[in-house]
């Protein structure tokens, strides 16, 4: 175990957002059975009133998980002086088994809860709320899934030991430590810039198309979520296999996190907010297509996913055009 | 304009001091008129001026408002047409101490997003009206009883409501401020507006402003009378 | 979209209002924050600093120190191991190094002598430590005894005083030359304190610390990088340290937040209710009472972390220096290199902005959902 306070902050956030949504259920549950819009009782009365604390528990748990993904990889990279071999955030999170599982479960929490927040959003608009009783459904499943992500960062950190100077006698390098891995494997630079233009144009061209079409047809909806969950893994996979090497001129250096630091002028977030706010935007504007039937939500849902995909167009077209200028100004030459 | 349908309310449902304010109440509020609701304290008018009003829904009954059910709504929507079709007055005129008679005033302005710069032409031109302009930037708590009741009115007035809602209005003023204050709801009621108060001030339930007098006893209407005007 | 930013206009216009309507209150709590955001970025800003001041003075460290251990404790390389290791593959630059400790009765304190390799020091001369200047008075041209464990009585004359920019290291340092360092501690020809390597390639150290232990198997090398590694993490658990005895500060800052959003007084209830009433909606109110919590966070923030940025780097941490620093005798008093860094920020932010919006959560939401018709049934 490693002591330190960005550790210990980890920790705090992610428990809260444990105890926040784990809290919550009992209250979901109730709201799940007894949930009654026509009635104007008091128990009726006291759950409407409950959903908007909620949804400000929602929104935190959202923010936080923004917040700790940063902690996370920022802390993972000052970490690596510690582990023999580790040259950046990459190594550290290699240094067990559980770093990278820990970073994607806080990034599955995000998206559900930005999910989750689309829905709430759309929901408060109809005046009979018809999504109510699914949205506490899905705040049930999102408990546990904050609990996963406590439980792998708990390990990653329990099991983290540093490589220090620990004894007088024997060297410890003697003992040939072990070294972690310190790159991600990356995709053949060829096949990676194909499949990244490929899979962020067509998420474009479709956001688009749906945009266009106000949001009416379903399964063009559909698509823009698909396609945004596709192109949000072959950007991350195209980030690691050639817009970071173009970042750090340097052709072997694989690394989806250094671009976040100083040293490379903080020409990660350039790529990720507009990546991250497009994939988000793109899954809610595919979740909400799913709702248009409902009486109430005949015209809302189309609209508010129309919305929601021209942002995904925006995001991801503003991504890309970041991520090529990115590699034109570079002075790497990677492909002949 | 407004219309209830055996409208019920209970409080502490469920628990050994259940009590039912309002056990069935069907009227309808005629548009552009002057309406009292009259009645002794725990007849149920305050409790019944609040459903009317949008400020709180029945636990059984219908609202309709323009012929559209609004009972069901949840507080979101309730509010939303509260804001754009009520203006309230309080008994205690209830203005935010601290703030000048201006800001009060546009303060149910700000949840509609209207540029400051827009309400504050609204406000000074109902302050112009109300004969107050000189008291603009005056802390509420500075001004006089009559002062304030106006400043209330102004408040009330600034999101353009088409119904007025008044509970107790003359409760804290002298008969002749009472008067001009009656004298102000006759010009609202004939500009178009509905004025709908609770009183048992005889001052207001016999004053000839009013047209239709709703009268309440033990949560219950027992008579309503039309007082001044024909009907169309 | 514009009317969005508008209404967020006229909320913050509101809470900022209400904020200096209600000076005592927000006062209290805007101290006490502070206070908080103060002790917390002290604290970080302090260690990271450490860590960057001996990271900086390593930098300019060999790559690899080779010492010979007998019985498992340090001793004198002899003569002829430099001649053994020969040519390393990678190896710019082998050097044989002589320091030592002396201890002088008069300060009661530990001086680090040592041999410079990049300098020649004239014989009878030495070049003294900062500390050394101020403690014992000396200056340039001046001459100083030194009582060796021989019993001899030495004398030198100071030729300079080093620089203050790294204070940390260089001290309690005297420098002097080969001859007089053997002489003084009647250390024999040709031995030497320990051995350093210059490597190029950082990815070599490795490979030259295992033909070290193969060439001399009574040796130890220490790699430049085990001692950022060791730097770090005992830089990192004092800081952790600190946190945990701050933890209770922490959670008593939450309990406050929670009193204080909670405890709210009858005219800001009765406010809410007139709000609540002449048509603003539970999430208007909600928004406004953020947007307060937004305001005080970012003053309390701002302020804090300021004041802890003049207290460490302008006032050399005296508050809590003797707490976090403390290794030696002679204090050093060195000014340290001011820096920032996002991940302190960020850190810093969950242990005092997460509290207090968690704290404050409940307390808003409870406040939002007045019913409507409260002021009318009052």
């Amino acid at each position: 175990m490693i002591f330190q306070p960005a550790i210990i902050a980890l920790l705090l956030a992610a428990g809260l957002s444990l105890a926040m949504l784990a809290t919550a259920s009992p209250f979901a549950v109730q709201l799940i059975r007894h949930w009654d819009l026509g009635s104007g009782s008091e128990r009726q009365l006291r759950l409407e009133r409950l959903t908007y604390l909620f949804s400000m528990m929602v929104a935190l748990v959202c923010g936080l998980q923004i917040l700790s993904t940063l902690l996370f990889v920022f802390n993972a990279d000052k970490m690596s002086v510690m582990f023999v071999g580790a040259m950046c955030a990459v190594g550290a999170l290699n240094a067990n088994a559980y770093g990278f599982p820990a970073l994607y479960a806080q990034l599955a929490l995000f998206f559900f809860a930005s999910t989750w927040l689309a829905i709430n959003r759309l929901d408060n608009q109809a005046r009979d709320y018809p999504l109510t009783r699914l949205k506490y459904v899905l705040l049930l499943a999102y408990a546990p899934l904050a609990a996963l992500v406590l439980y792998l960062q708990f390990n990653y950190f329990i099991r983290l030991e540093a490589d220090v100077i620990t004894s007088c006698c024997g060297s410890m390098f003697s003992e040939e430590a072990d070294t972690v891995a310190s790159e991600v494997s990356a995709m053949a630079p060829r096949q990676a810039i194909a499949l990244f233009y490929a899979g962020l144009g067509t998420a474009v061209l479709l956001a688009l198309w749906h945009w266009r079409g106000a949001g009416r047809r379903v399964w063009s909806g559909l698509a823009v979520g698909a396609s945004s969950v596709v192109a949000f893994f072959a950007a991350l996979m195209g980030i690691v296999a050639f817009v970071s090497l173009y970042i750090y001129e340097h052709p072997h250096h694989h690394c989806p996190f250094c671009i976040l630091k100083p040293e490379y002028d903080y020409q990660g977030y350039l790529l990720y907010v507009p990546l991250f706010a497009a994939a988000a935007a793109g899954l809610a504007a595919g979740v909400l297509t799913l709702f248009a039937r409902r009486p109430s939500l005949a015209t809302l849902a189309p609209q508010a996913s129309a919305r929601l995909a021209g942002i995904a167009a925006a995001g991801f077209a503003l991504f890309l055009a970041v991520a090529s200028f990115m590699v034109l100004s570079s002075n790497l030459i990677l492909l002949e | 304009m407004l219309e209830l349908a055996n409208i019920r309310k209970a409080f502490n449902q469920g628990q050994h001091n259940e009590y039912w304010a309002l056990k069935g109440i069907d009227l309808e509020i005629p548009p552009a008129r002057v309406n009292v609701l009259k009645g002794p304290s725990g007849s149920g008018k305050t409790t019944l001026l609040t459903i009317l009003g949008c400020l709180a829904r029945p636990t059984e009954g219908r609202v309709r408002l323009k012929g559209e059910d609004i009972s069901g709504l949840p507080e979101r929507f309730l509010t939303e047409i509260r804001r754009s079709t009520f203006g309230f007055i309080f008994q205690q005129f209830n203005l935010v101490r601290g703030l000048s008679a201006i800001e009060n005033i546009i303060l149910p302005g700000y949840p509609t997003g209207t540029p400051r710069a827009r309400l504050v032409e609204r406000a000074e031109a109902l302050l112009a009206d109300m004969q107050l302009s000189h008291r603009r930037d005056a802390k509420v708590e500075w001004l006089s009883g009559g002062e304030q009741q106006r400043v209330a009115i102004c408040r009330a007035l600034i999101n353009d409501p088409e119904i007025l809602v008044a509970d107790e209005p003359t409760a804290n003023l002298d008969s002749k401020l009472s008067a001009e204050f009656l004298a102000i709801l006759r010009r609202l009621a004939e500009a178009g507006r509905t004025v709908i108060l609770t009183s048992h001030d005889p001052l207001v339930v016999e004053s000839e402003v009013v047209d239709r007098v709703y009268s309440l006893r033990d949560g219950q209407l027992i008579e309503v009378v039309d007082t001044r005007r024909a009907w169309p | 979209m514009n009317r969005w930013i508008e209404k967020q206009r006229h909320l913050i216009d509101f809470t900022a209002s209400s904020l200096a309507r209600r000076k005592g209150k927000s006062l209290g709590l805007l101290v006490v924050y502070t206070l908080l955001v103060f002790v917390l970025a002290s604290v970080s800003l302090y260690t990271h600093a450490l860590r960057n001041e001996a990271t900086r003075v390593l930098a300019g460290t060999p790559e690899v120190v080779l010492q010979r251990l007998i019985a498992g404790r340090h001793d004198l390389i002899p003569p002829g191991y430099i001649e053994k290791i020969g040519r390393v593959r990678g190896v710019q630059k082998i050097e044989g190094r002589l320091w030592g400790y002396y201890y002088d009765s008069v300060l009661k304190a530990n001086y680090t002598f040592m041999v410079p390799s990049d300098r020649r020091i004239a014989e009878g001369e030495i070049v003294v430590g900062p500390a050394l200047e101020r403690s014992r008075g000396l200056a340039e041209g001046n001459g100083i005894s030194f009582r060796a464990y021989s019993g001899e009585l030495h004398t030198f004359i100071v030729s300079e005083v080093l620089a203050h920019e790294s204070e940390l290291v260089n001290a309690d340092l005297v420098l002097m030359s080969e001859a007089d360092f053997r002489r003084f501690f009647a250390y024999p020809d040709g031995h030497y304190t320990d051995i350093a390597l210059w490597v190029a390639n950082p990815q070599e150290v490795r490979n030259v610390g295992l033909k070290l232990i193969n060439a001399l198997p009574d040796s130890r090398p220490i790699l430049r990088e085990e001692v950022l590694r060791t730097y770090a993490s005992i830089f990192d658990w004092r800081e952790g340290m600190m946190l945990a005895l701050l933890s209770a500060a922490i959670l008593a800052f939450g309990i406050f937040a929670w009193e204080k959003a909670a405890g709210l007084s009858a005219e800001e209830k009765r406010e809410i209710g007139i709000l609540k009433a002449i048509g603003w909606e539970t999430g208007d109110v909600i928004a406004m009472k953020f947007w307060e919590g937004f305001l005080v966070s970012l003053l309390a923030f701002l302020l804090g972390y300021v004041a802890a940025y003049v207290h460490v780097f302008h006032f050399e941490f005296a508050l809590f220096a003797p707490v976090l620093q403390g290794w030696a005798v002679l204090y050093p008093s060195f000014a340290l290199t001011p820096k920032i860094d996002g991940l302190q920020v960020a850190t810093l932010f969950v242990f005092s902005v997460l509290p207090y919006t968690a704290a404050t959560l409940v307390p808003i939401w409870r406040a939002a959902t007045t019913d409507p018709d409260t002021v009318m049934r009052s």
